[in-house]
Parts: structure tokens; sequence; C-alpha cells
């Protein structure tokens, strides 16, 4: 573990990320006391430029909202969608990808197949069909990404499992008397979490740039600030006041920045050997 | 006689953080026109590391340190890149040992042939094909109008190094160096190679450089030895006075490791036996798709044999023989089509999976990679005592017993608590040992258990299993390709070829008078036997 956290730190690149998601959480988490007022109230004359009011550093929207609320509250939903979503993915894609690459023959087949299934439809196309069924509210968005980001998943833990399983370690598993259950959840899992925290890690990233668009469109939680409703509410002013769209535009990319970076910082730490050389 | 190439003072740095601050130091040695120079050593000696060094192969962050190699008036280490690639392939020309990804899978053989010609600006492209087709008959290769349009995967293992061969002879260099040639093949087709690299250096007069850690290659093909240990020179000298009189400690241990050919008389078995192998059957079938047929290998053909109880029986065959299918199917990890396996009149092939899960204990297996064997993120202690654990045994116990078996096997009983990516292969070897004793299994099988490992690792732990064996009484199955160490420690031999038992008997009788033709035929093919004829 030491050792994991010395070689994640000789990347400079995931320090910086870690460091600008770590700003992020830290906003989202005291949200409310930063800004305890709703990000909805009118607190303001509209249009205001940034840094002209006190108080007021990022300036006001289009009716008078405070733009740096919104932007904190914002963070809330991009990181809690980006999450969630994330986890939901991995808790259908795991089991899946595992039994698929264990059991191999028809349970491969059937769970590949399937899983072909989601990968033919465009996923943002899925994601905005999905939405459109159900309400818009911040669990079906969060349902919506998690179904469309599963496939690569299962087919990571595919691939890893049909290899590991060949491994010498795992028939002595199975002379040991072990359960199939037992030698997948015990012996080839754990052997197969360094690829699966790195992809994780840059699903989180692809999750929120999945809610924003929803949001630009109009498809998100009516109820809930985030970042795509920002820019997707200030998209018809964008050359009188540009800085409606850009400010929550740099938000989005500097999270989906810094996450690819930690997860590029990841991949480097767990897979040494992989690590491009001259580092 | 004239030195070719000569070494001063070669010394290789490895990067910080590597387990010794040089590759290789202090290392001198001339290479003489006409003779076969031999540069034996274990892993981690450093030989590989030299023969790299002079083609200018380092890996990045290692670097030749200090020392000079003069080569026909010049120091090739000091020599730029684009003047050592020029001495590449056409000076000085080289074999790998692992032939399938030394050549270029989509490249046909004549093509990859003909590009070394075309890398130095030689001949005409009709002339490079006619030098080709010359090159693969030399080497022995059958056809070589169907072999200069084949691609390395419809070669076999023999054939493929043939090829490499051709390849390093085609600018007819002054050197040949040769880095394990003949480690991954069959000891029939070691022979041959090991022949034509012989005839080959005759022919052309060629000096060359082999790398081995076989002693026995060292006495077929060597006119003097070089040997390495830790990256230094301890001895060399004539390939006679090494092999008959080694000055060195380090030449004299590692000779004394090498399995010999001296057959110990085993008491004669008369115990009933507690393994019973009838008729077993193993075919292998690979679906075919929409356009490939499908095909089938026999991997067993019905083989049968018995074990007795505190008996080794030692199953000896080349690679693809079914030698390890055998092992596998009788512990079920590859299911028989047919047969019997019957252990103490249980039979094994007749239960279904959950009798099976409860039965496994009895037969417990030692596997050949000691680095896939050990789960990499479970404790040493944790490898040891799950078996027992999901047996029955009562945890306290089990790991009580885990510490007592690494003792066992001479481990420290602190091992227990270490990962295994902080053992070596020879200890990891051990731990796998323990790992089979643990669940006190009526006959353990140890495929190529010993094969992976340096000879005088090898030796340790050969004697490790003889001496369990005699301690504890434990039925083996010893499968190996290796006749010399199957010699070491089996009571009876079975031989095995195409997946048929070509004979069995108990070792004396098979190792001095085989009976069948495949038999003598491999006993003549492994190296050195008329060395150690001599010795004995």
């Amino acid at each position: 573990m030491i050792d994991f956290l010395k070689r994640f730190s000789r990347n400079r690149g995931g320090l910086i990320g870690l460091i600008i998601l770590l700003t992020v959480i830290l906003l989202a988490v005291f949200a409310p006391l930063i800004y305890p007022d709703s990000p909805w109230k009118m607190v303001q004359r509209p249009f205001l430029p940034p840094f002209t009011v006190d108080g007021f550093p990022l300036g006001t929207d289009t009716l008078g909202r405070d733009v740096a609320a919104g932007l904190v509250h914002g963070a809330r939903v991009s990181l809690i969608v980006g999450l969630v979503s994330t986890l939901v993915a991995l808790l259908i894609g795991v089991p899946l990808g595992a039994f698929a690459g264990f059991y191999g023959g028809l349970v491969d087949d059937g769970a590949m197949r399937f899983t072909e299934f989601f990968q033919t439809i465009p996923n943002f196309a899925l994601a905005i069909v999905l939405v459109a069924i159900m309400e818009p509210t911040l669990p079906t968005i969060t349902l919506a990404i998690a179904i469309v980001s599963w496939p690569p998943v299962a087919r990571l833990v595919r691939a890893e499992v049909l290899s590991l399983r060949r491994r010498e370690f795992v028939d002595a598993a199975r002379l040991a008397g072990l359960s199939n259950t037992r030698i997948l959840f015990g012996h080839i899992l754990p052997n197969a979490m360094s690829p699966i925290i790195v992809m994780a890690s840059l699903m989180v990233a692809t999750a929120i740039l999945l809610e924003s668009s929803l949001s630009f469109l109009g498809l998100g939680d009516p109820n809930i600030m985030s970042w795509g409703y920002m820019i997707g509410a200030a998209r018809t002013v964008i050359r009188s006041a540009w800085w409606l769209s850009f400010i929550p535009g740099v938000a989005i990319l500097l999270t989906v920045l810094a996450l690819n970076l930690i997860g590029e910082g990841l991949n480097d730490a767990l897979n040494p050997r992989l690590a491009r050389k001259g580092r | 006689m004239k030195p070719v190439l000569s070494i001063r003072d070669l010394a290789i740095s490895l990067p910080p953080g590597a387990d010794r601050a040089f590759a290789v130091q202090n290392v001198s040695f001339d290479l003489n026109q006409g003779e076969i120079l031999c540069v034996v050593g274990e892993s981690g000696s450093g030989k590989s590391m030299t023969a790299n060094a002079l083609m200018g192969l380092l890996p990045d962050q290692v670097e030749v340190a200090r020392g000079e190699a003069e080569f026909e008036g010049r120091d090739i280490m000091a020599l730029p890149d684009a003047e050592r690639r020029k001495l590449r392939g056409d000076r000085i020309g080289m074999i790998f040992q692992e032939p399938m990804t030394a050549l270029n899978p989509l490249m046909r053989i004549g093509d990859q042939i003909a590009e070394v010609f075309e890398a130095h600006n030689r001949h005409t492209p009709a002339e490079r094909r006619e030098k080709a087709l010359a090159l693969i008959g030399e080497v022995g290769l059958p056809d070589p109008e169907k072999i200069i349009r084949a691609y390395p995967f419809q070669l076999s293992g023999g054939q493929r190094q043939r090829a490499m061969i051709a390849m390093a002879l085609a600018l007819d260099p002054a050197i040949l160096i040769a880095d394990e040639p003949t480690t991954a093949l069959d000891v029939t087709t070691q022979a041959q190679i090991l022949d034509l690299i012989k005839t080959i250096q005759q022919r052309h007069g060629m000096a060359v450089m082999f790398i081995t850690h076989d002693f026995g290659v060292v006495a077929e093909i060597a006119d003097r030895v070089i040997v390495m240990r830790y990256g230094e020179i301890v001895e060399q000298g004539s390939a006679t006075e090494v092999l008959q009189s080694p000055q060195h400690d380090y030449t004299k241990a590692l000779l004394r490791a090498i399995p010999t050919d001296h057959v110990p008389t085993p008491e004669p078995v008369i115990a009933q036996p507690v393994l019973e192998v009838r008729d077993l059957r193993k075919t292998f079938v690979t679906s075919g798709g929409f356009f490939k047929p499908k095909r089938s290998v026999t991997a067993i053909d019905g083989v049968s044999f018995t074990i007795a109880r505190g008996e080794v029986l030692g199953i000896v065959g080349e690679s693809g023989s079914g030698k390890s299918t055998v092992g596998r199917a009788i512990v079920r990890l590859v299911e028989a089509d047919s047969g019997e396996v019957i252990l103490d009149g249980q039979d094994m092939n007749a239960l279904n999976a959950d009798q099976l899960r409860r039965a496994r204990r009895r037969v417990q297996m030692i596997f050949q990679d000691p680095y896939a064997s050990l789960n990499p993120r479970k404790k040493i202690l944790h490898a040891l005592s799950e078996g027992p654990i999901v047996q029955g045994v009562p945890r306290e116990k089990a790991h009580a017993r885990a510490r007592e078996l690494l003792e066992i096997v001479e481990l420290d009983a602190g091992a227990a608590d270490r990962y295994p990516h902080e053992f070596s292969g020879g200890q990891r070897q051990r731990i796998g040992i323990a790992r089979a004793l643990a669940m006190d299994p009526d006959l353990i099988i140890a495929d190529e258990a010993v094969s992976a490992l340096d000879v005088s690792i090898q030796a340790q732990v050969l004697t490790l299993l003889r001496d369990l064996q005699e301690r504890l009484h434990l039925s083996l199955m010893f499968i190996t390709h290796d006749m010399r160490v199957a010699a070491q420690l089996c009571d009876r031999v079975a031989v095995m070829q195409h997946g048929k038992l070509v004979e069995i008997g108990p070792v004396q009788d098979v190792f001095l008078s085989p009976k069948a033709e495949y038999t003598r035929n491999l006993l003549a093919a492994v190296p050195g036997t008329d060395w150690r004829k001599g010795a004995a």
C-alpha cells in the first residue's frame, strides 16, 4: 500500500489531478455552508460580469442568480451522478463479465450477446431515450447513465478473468476443493482489481460529461442546478455574456481532466511494468 | 590461435535499485577463430547481458560502464550506433532462445532471410531468393521451395530454430552468438540442433559464443568454457579441463548438482497400488467455425498403469506426448473421455462435482511455474491453510500445520506472513510442495516441478522431494521431460509418446536396457551422455 502511494506520487499529472479533484469534492461537500441559499434564488441584477460587484465573484446569470452558488451546488450533482452511476455500472458489469469469463461456453455466449446488444446502440442516444421514458429526476438520470456505461466494464472483466483462470494458482485452488464462486471471488477477481479501478476512474469522468450533456439538452432534473443546465440556459446569450457558458464549461473541463489524470496515474502505479518508459 | 574478439575488463551497470550495481564486471576473455566457446552460468549470472552488450541490444537504463571489445581492429563498444548496426547480422550473427518469438509471425521465412541481405544492401531481389534457398538447404530444412513460402507457425520448434540459424548465417559472419538456442527444444531436437551448429561452425570456420546453463550441452559442443556467477567469471579453461578437473568451488558445485545417469537400485515395489489408471483416453476437439474444419488431437490414447503406495513413478516424454494431460486428467482438471482412475478402490472419474470437491484432498499437484502457481495477492499462510480450512480443519489447527510445513520444506516459519513476490523461484517451489502436503494427500503429482529452476536449485528441490518421500512415505507421480531428473528420483519410469505408453518398468531396466526404440532414441539424445559415461 505504501509502495503504491509512493509510485502514485511519483506521477506529477496524477498528483495535480488529485489536488483538483479534492478541491471540487471539498466545494461540493461544503456547498450548503458556503452558499446556504438556494442557487435558484435571484439575488442581483442579471448579466453582472465577473469581478464587478463585491459578493458575486463570478457574476450573475440571465435571471440574476449567483453563478458562483450555481457552480458550487452543481459540483455536488456532477460528483454524485458520476460516482453513483459508475458504482451501479460496476455492479452490473463486474459480475456479468466475471461469470462470462469464468464459465465460458453458453454462459459466455449469452452474456456477451446481451452486452453487444447494449453496445450497438449509441450510448448517448440510449441515455436520452431512457431519461425521456422515465421522469427526469436525479436517480433516473444516474440509472440511465449507469445502464449505458456498463458494457465496457463487462468486456474488460471478462478478458481479465479469461486470462487469469488459466493460471496455475487457480488450478491449485481447485485442487484444494474450493467452490467455483470462492475461486472466482476469492482468487480471480482480486487479481483483476487494478484494471477495474483504472477504468472506474475514467468512467466517472465520462458519466459527468453525459450528465452535463443531458442537462444541456434540458433533460436534467429541473429542480437541481447542474453545470450542464447552466451552459444550456446561457447558450442563447453566448455572444453578449460568454462567461455564463464559459465558467461552468471550465468546471467540467477541469473535473474531467482531473479524473483522467488520476486514472492515468493509477494505471502507471498499479501496472508498473506497463508504465511508459522514460519517467 | 588468433582471437577474433577480445573483451577486456567489461562492466555493465544496472539502474539504481537493482539487486547489484553491475550486471557484469571484470569480464575479460578472448574468442578464438574457429572455436566454440561456452559461457555457462545460472540465471542472473550475466551471461546473456554480456552477449547483448556485444550486439548493442542492452535494455534501457542498462549501460556498458567500462571495458572494450576489440573486433577486427576496432573497439565495438565505442562505435557509433550506425556502425554497430552495420556489424549486426553482417559480421556478428545471433540466434535466440525462443525461435517462435524471435521470428516475425506475419512474414514468410524466405522474406525474413532475404531481409537480412536487404538490410545490408546486398544482391538483387532474385539473388536474395537464390541465397535464401541455399541457406535453407544448408541448415537441413526439408523441401526449401516450400519452406521459403512458409510462415513461422507452420514450422515445428526445431525447424524454426534452423530458420533462425539460416538468418544468422546469411552474411557469413565471423562470430555467431547463440543465446540458449536449444533450451526451449525437446531433447531429440536439441541433439539435432547442436549437431547442426557444430557442423556449420566447422564448415564456415566461425567463432561461436554459445550461452547455456546446461553442462550436458557444454560437454557436447564446447572447445572452451567460461563459468560465470553474479556477473563475474569464476573459471575458464578448455572443456576437458573444466569438466574433468574443475578448480573453482562454484564449478564443482554446479557439476555435482547435475542429475546423473547413475541409476539407484530401488527396492522392488510390492505394496498394493494406491492409484490404478485403466485405459484412460482424452481427445481434444477444437470446434470448427464457418470456415475452419474441426480439429482433434489425441492427447491420451489408452493409458493404463498403477502406482504403489510409497512409490515414485516417473512419466517421461517430450512436449506433446500427453504426459501432463495424464496428470491433469487424474486430478480431473481435464475431464477424460473414458477410462477409470481408481484411487483406493474409488473411481475418481465417476464422482459428481460435489463428491469430487470433497475427494480433491486425496490427490494434490505441484506445478511447473513457481511464479504462476501462487496467488500474488494472498499471503503464504493463506495459500497453505485455505484448502484444509475448506475441507473442515479448524482454522487454528490449519495455521499451526502451515507453519510446521514451512519448516518441513526448510523455509523459515516467518515466511507465512509474507507475499509470494518476496520469494525466489526455488523457495516458491518449496511453498508449492508445502501446499500439496498441507492437504495430507494419498498421491502427489509433480508436473515438471523442477524444470523451471536453475541446476543448483533444482538439485536442492530434488533432494528435498526425495527426503520427504522417504520420511513421509509419499506416493509420487513425477512428470518430467528430463531423463536425468527422472533417473534420480523415480522407482519406476513410464515413457510416453503421442499419447501412448511405449514403455514402463523399473528405472534401471528402462535406462540400462530399454526395450522400445523411442526410449533408446530419447536416452541417446540426452546431451553429454558420453562425457558422463566416461566420468562414471
